[in-house]
C-alpha cells in the first residue's frame, strides 16, 4: 500500500502541475515555492534532479505562476522543504515511475530491467536508445499521483544532501536582470500612490499644482474613491510628484498612533478574545514554588532592502500581475474578490524582490498596480513604493506581552507551566482575510476581517512555540488575542516564536539558577527527547561550555533551544557578548537537526541568517510611534550592522534517515533567548523587554 | 529644457539628455541606460545598494543628481565583471555563496572593491568597518567578509585585476 501523499501533492495531484519535458534534453520542474533568498529554487532542481534521475543542468524551474504551478498556498512557515519538497520528491518519482513503465512496453521487457541515466534508459546495463524525450509523446502526465514510485534511498541521493550553488546567485552578483524592480514592460509607465493613511481617511484636498511643479515632468492622477496615484512615463517625476504630494494631499478621519500606543504593555488594557489550548488550570497543590516573569517585545518591522513593486496590465478582459509576494494564487484570489473579477480572467507571476521574511508590502504593491491598471486598460503599470512607505504602511510585527508561571517540584524543576500571552493577530495575510491596503481605499471598501490568528494546526501565530517542550506534566497556553491595534500587523519570521521563545528560555535560565544548577544541565534533566538533548549536547561541546562561570562581570555566555513550531527543526543557540552601556555580540554556535538536509550549505545560510536577523531585532529594532509610524528610514529604524555582527559557528547533526525539517526561522528565538540570558549572566541582572536598549541596561545596572 | 551630459560609464563615453538635471545618476543609469545592476533601496543615501565608483571613490547616487558627475568616470557592478571574466570579488562571492536575495549585493560589491583599491589586506574588522554604509537585512555579513578576504588574496596573488 502506498504511503498518504504530502499535502500539496493531494492539492495539485496532477503531475503535469509538478514536471514538463518541454525540449529534447530539458526539463522544467514546477513548485508552487517562491524564491525569497533562501535558495529554495536550488533545493527543489536537487530533489528532482534525483528522482527523475538527471543531470541537475537539464532542470528548468518554474515557480509562483498561476498559469502553471501547483497551488500550494504560502511560501513560509518554513514548510517549503518539508511539505513542498516532499510533495515535489514524490511527484517526481511517479513521473519516473510512469516512464519507466512505458518504457518496458515500448521494449517488451520488465521494469525490473531497466535503469536510469541521466534521463536515459538502459536495459541491463545498454543503452536503449530511449529516453525520457523520445518517449515523452506516449506518456500522460496528465494523470494524477499515485505514491507508486519508489523515492531513492538515502544512500543513492546524488544531489540531495550536496551544496549545490544557488542557480539565482550569479544574476546578482553579476547585476544583471534579477529582481521584479528590473523588469521592464513595453509601453510601461511609472506609478506612486499617495497612501491613504489608515482605514476611512478621506481625501480632503489635493494641490495639484504644487504636486506637479515638484516633478518636474509630465504626470498624471489616477483617483478612484480615495485611492489617489500619480502616474507618468518618467520615474524620477513619478517619484518626485509622490514624495511632494505626501504634503500636498490634506486627509479627514486620519488616525495617527501615538507614543503610548507603541509599547506591548499597551495591549493589556484593549478588548480581547480568549484562547486557551493545553491542560485545565487548577488541581496543582498549592504548596508548590511559584515562578513568575513578564516579558515583552515591541512591533517590528519586515524593513527589507528594497521597497515593495508590483506590475500589471489589464487588456482584453484579462489581468496579468508580476510581484514578489509569497503567494500567488491567494493574491489571485484576494485581488478577485477586490477587484470584482472572475480568478480565471486573473494570472499572478512571481518575480523574485529582496528578502521579505514574511508579509511586507509586496501585495499591497501588487494590487496598487492592478487597481491602475484596471482605470488604464491597455497600459503596463509599475509601481515602486516609496523606503518611507514600505516602513509606515508594511504591515508590522505584532508587539506582544509574554508572562510565564510555573509551579516547581522539590528539586526546582517545573511540573505545572503556563504562558499567558497577550498579541494581535499575526496573520493578515490576503490569503488569511487580511485586506489589500488600496482596496480598503477603493469606494465601498471591504470589511475589517474577524480577529483571527494563525490556526494551531499550522503551527499557531502568537501561540507559536508557546508550549515548551521540556517534560512538564501539565502545559497550558492562555491567549488574549488582542483585537484593536494602532497598526496593521502580520508575518513576521517565525510569528511569536521569538518572543515565546525568548520568555520561556529566560525563565528556563532562571529556574535553573534558582535550582544552583548550570543552565546546559538543567535543560538536559528536564529534556525527553533525544533530537532536542543532540542539538544541546552538540552547541554545548562546540561552545566549550563551562558549567559556573562566574556573571556580573560585564562578560556573558547563555544558551537557549527550540523546535521550531514544536513540529520543523531542533536549533541550540550558544552567545558569548559583553556588555557596557551597550552590547557586543562576540560570538555564536548553533547545533541544528534539521533532518535529511538537501542543501547543508543553503541551510547554514538560513541559519545564520535567522541568527543575525535575530540579534538585529533584539538589540536594536523597536517600530515606534509619534503622531504616526516614526520609524520611516535606516535611520529612525537602525539595524545591526556588518562590524556588529558577530562571528558564527554552524554544525548541523546528522539524521539524514529522518524526514528533512524546515530551518528558515528555527534559529529567532533560541539566539534572542541566548543573548538575553548571556546579557543577564554578564550583567547579574535580567532584562525582560525586548530590544535590549541602552536605557534597559543602565536601569537593570541600577535595579542591582 | 533639455541638458546634455556627458561622462563614462564603465570605461564607455556616453551623452545623456535629461529634461530635469536633478535627475538622480541611480535613475539614468537604471532607466536611462539600462543598467539595472545598481539597484534602488531608499533615495535616501542610507542603504548603499545604489553605490557606484566615482572617479574611484565609492557613493551612493540615488539622490546624487546626474549633472554633478559631467566629466566623471563612473563604474558600476556591471562594469566588475560578467559570467564569462568575473572580477575576483564577484567570483570569491560565488564561491563562498555570499547573499541571500542579494538585493544589497551589487552596492556591497563597488563598496568591497573600493575597499581592495586602497587596502590590498584587510582584516576582518577593516572590511566590516568599510561596508558599514551597506545594509543586509538577510544576514549574509559573514560570507561577505569571508569573499572580500578571499578576493583580496586571489588579488594579491596577482591572479586577479
Amino acid at each position: 500500500m502506498n504511503a498518504p501523499l504530502a499535502g500539496p501533492l493531494n492539492d495539485n495531484p496532477n503531475l503535469d502541475r509538478w514536471v514538463a519535458f518541454p525540449a529534447p534534453g530539458k526539463i522544467t520542474v514546477l513548485t508552487g515555492r517562491v524564491e525569497l533568498g533562501q535558495g529554495v529554487l536550488t533545493a527543489m532542481a536537487q530533489i528532482a534532479a534525483d528522482e527523475l534521475d538527471v543531470a541537475i543542468e537539464r532542470i528548468t524551474i518554474r515557480s509562483g505562476d498561476t498559469e502553471k504551478a501547483p497551488n500550494e498556498g504560502y511560501t513560509a512557515g518554513s514548510m517549503s522543504i518539508q511539505f513542498g519538497g516532499v510533495a515535489l520528491r514524490q511527484a517526481c518519482a511517479d513521473v519516473r515511475a510512469l516512464f519507466l513503465d512505458q518504457a518496458a512496453k515500448a521494449l517488451g521487457c520488465n521494469v525490473t530491467e531497466l535503469s536510469i541515466r541521466d534521463g536515459r534508459l538502459f536495459r541491463s546495463g545498454t543503452s536503449t536508445g530511449q529516453d525520457y524525450w523520445t518517449l515523452s509523446g506516449a506518456v500522460d502526465l496528465g494523470v494524477k499521483a499515485t505514491g507508486r514510485g519508489e523515492r531513492k534511498s538515502v544512500a543513492d541521493l546524488q544531489n540531495i544532501g550536496t551544496s549545490s550553488a544557488r542557480v539565482d546567485l550569479p544574476a546578482k552578483v553579476f547585476g544583471e536582470s534579477a529582481f521584479i524592480h528590473d523588469l521592464r514592460l513595453e509601453g510601461m509607465v511609472h506609478a506612486r500612490v499617495v497612501r491613504q493613511p489608515n482605514r476611512g481617511a478621506t481625501i480632503g484636498s489635493i494641490d495639484e499644482n504644487a504636486i506637479r511643479r515638484a516633478a518636474k515632468g509630465p504626470i498624471e492622477f489616477v483617483r478612484n474613491g480615495n485611492f489617489l496615484a500619480i502616474i507618468g512615463d518618467n520615474e524620477t517625476a513619478v517619484e518626485a510628484a509622490g514624495v511632494s504630494a505626501v504634503k500636498h494631499v490634506s486627509w479627514q478621519n486620519v488616525e495617527a498612533p501615538a507614543p503610548t500606543q507603541q509599547e506591548a504593555s499597551w495591549l493589556l488594557q484593549k478588548p480581547v478574545v480568549e484562547r486557551a489550548f493545553g491542560a485545565p488550570e487548577g488541581g496543582n497543590p498549592q504548596n508548590r514554588e511559584r515562578y513568575e516573569a513578564t516579558y515583552t517585545r515591541g512591533y517590528l518591522a519586515h524593513a527589507s532592502i528594497s521597497p515593495s513593486c508590483g506590475l500589471a496590465l489589464y487588456r482584453d478582459g484579462r489581468l496579468t500581475v508580476w510581484t514578489h509576494c509569497q503567494g500567488v494564487y491567494p493574491l489571485r484570489a484576494a485581488l478577485a474578490k477586490a477587484l470584482k473579477l472572475e480568478p480565471s480572467s486573473i494570472i499572478v507571476h512571481h518575480v523574485q524582490g529582496s528578502g521579505c521574511y514574511g508579509h511586507n508590502g509586496a501585495d499591497d504593491a501588487a494590487a496598487d498596480a492592478a487597481i491602475i491598471a484596471m482605470q488604464k486598460p491597455g497600459q503596463p503599470i509599475r509601481i515602486r513604493w516609496r523606503r518611507e512607505e514600505e516602513f509606515i504602511y508594511e504591515p508590522k510585527t505584532p508587539a506582544m506581552v509574554v508572562k510565564v508561571r510555573a509551579l516547581l517540584d522539590d528539586d526546582g524543576k517545573p511540573v505545572d507551566w503556563t504562558q499567558e500571552i497577550w498579541s494581535p493577530t499575526h496573520n493578515l495575510r490576503p490569503g488569511a482575510g487580511g485586506n489589500l491596503l488600496g482596496a480598503i481605499a477603493l469606494p465601498n471598501p471591504p470589511p475589517e476581517p474577524p480577529p483571527n490568528d494563525v490556526p494551531e494546526a499550522n503551527g499557531g501565530g502568537a501561540t507559536r512555540n508557546a508550549e515548551p517542550l521540556y517534560h512538564i506534566a501539565a502545559k497550558r497556553i492562555l491567549h488574549h488575542l488582542v483585537t484593536e491595534t494602532p497598526v496593521r500587523t502580520s508575518a513576521l519570521r517565525g510569528l511569536g516564536a521569538m518572543p515565546n521563545v525568548f520568555a520561556l528560555e529566560c525563565c528556563i535560565d532562571d529556574l535553573a539558577q534558582r535550582a544552583g544548577q548550570d543552565p546546559v544541565q538543567y535543560r538536559l534533566s528536564i529534556t525527553a527527547d533525544p533530537r532536542a538533548r543532540a542539538v544541546i549536547e552538540k552547541v554545548a561541546a562546540m561552545a566549550k561550555w563551562d558549567a559556573g562561570t562566574a556573571g556580573g562581570t560585564g562578560r556573558g555566555r547563555g544558551i537557549a533551544f527550540a523546535r521550531y513550531k514544536n513540529r520543523a527543526a531542533y536549533s541550540a543557540v550558544i552567545v558569548d557578548l559583553s556588555v557596557d552601556e551597550e552590547i557586543r555580540l562576540h560570538r555564536v554556535w548553533c547545533a541544528t537537526d534539521a533532518g535529511l538536509v538537501v542543501n547543508p550549505d543553503g541551510v547554514a545560510n538560513q541559519l545564520e541568517g535567522g541568527i543575525i536577523q535575530s540579534a538585529s531585532w533584539v538589540l536594536k529594532e523597536q517600530v515606534r510611534f509619534d503622531n504616526g509610524v516614526a520609524s520611516f528610514d535606516w535611520e529612525t529604524y537602525p539595524v545591526l550592522k556588518f562590524s556588529e555582527v558577530p562571528e558564527i559557528e554552524i554544525e548541523l547533526i546528522n539524521t539524514k534517515d529522518e524526514a528533512p525539517l524546515g530551518v528558515g526561522e528555527v534559529t529567532a528565538g533560541p539566539t534572542a533567548a541566548a543573548i538575553g540570558n548571556a546579557v543577564s549572566h554578564a550583567l547579574g541582572a535580567r532584562i525582560r523587554d525586548l530590544p535590549l536598549t541602552r536605557e534597559r541596561i543602565m536601569a537593570a545596572l541600577l535595579r542591582e | 529644457m533639455t541638458k546634455v551630459f556627458a561622462f563614462t560609464v564603465n570605461g564607455k563615453p556616453v551623452n545623456v539628455s535629461l529634461d530635469n538635471e536633478d535627475t538622480p545618476l541611480l535613475d539614468v543609469l537604471r532607466n536611462e541606460l539600462g543598467l539595472v545592476g545598481t539597484r534602488f533601496g531608499c533615495g535616501l543615501e542610507q542603504c548603499g545598494c545604489c553605490m557606484v565608483l566615482i572617479d574611484g571613490a565609492p557613493e551612493k547616487c540615488c539622490a546624487k543628481p546626474a549633472w554633478s558627475v559631467e566629466g566623471k568616470q563612473v563604474i558600476t557592478v556591471e562594469g566588475l565583471g560578467d559570467a564569462e571574466n568575473p572580477h575576483p570579488l564577484q567570483q570569491a562571492f560565488l564561491e563562498e555563496q555570499a547573499g541571500q536575495c542579494g538585493y544589497c549585493l551589487a552596492g556591497i560589491l563597488i563598496s568591497a572593491k573600493a575597499l581592495l583599491d586602497r587596502n590590498s589586506k584587510p582584516s576582518r574588522t577593516e572590511i566590516a568597518q568599510a561596508l558599514d554604509d551597506n545594509i543586509c537585512r538577510c544576514g549574509s555579513h559573514n560570507r561577505i567578509v569571508r569573499a572580500v578576504q578571499k578576493a583580496a588574496a586571489v588579488i594579491r596573488a596577482g591572479a586577479g585585476r
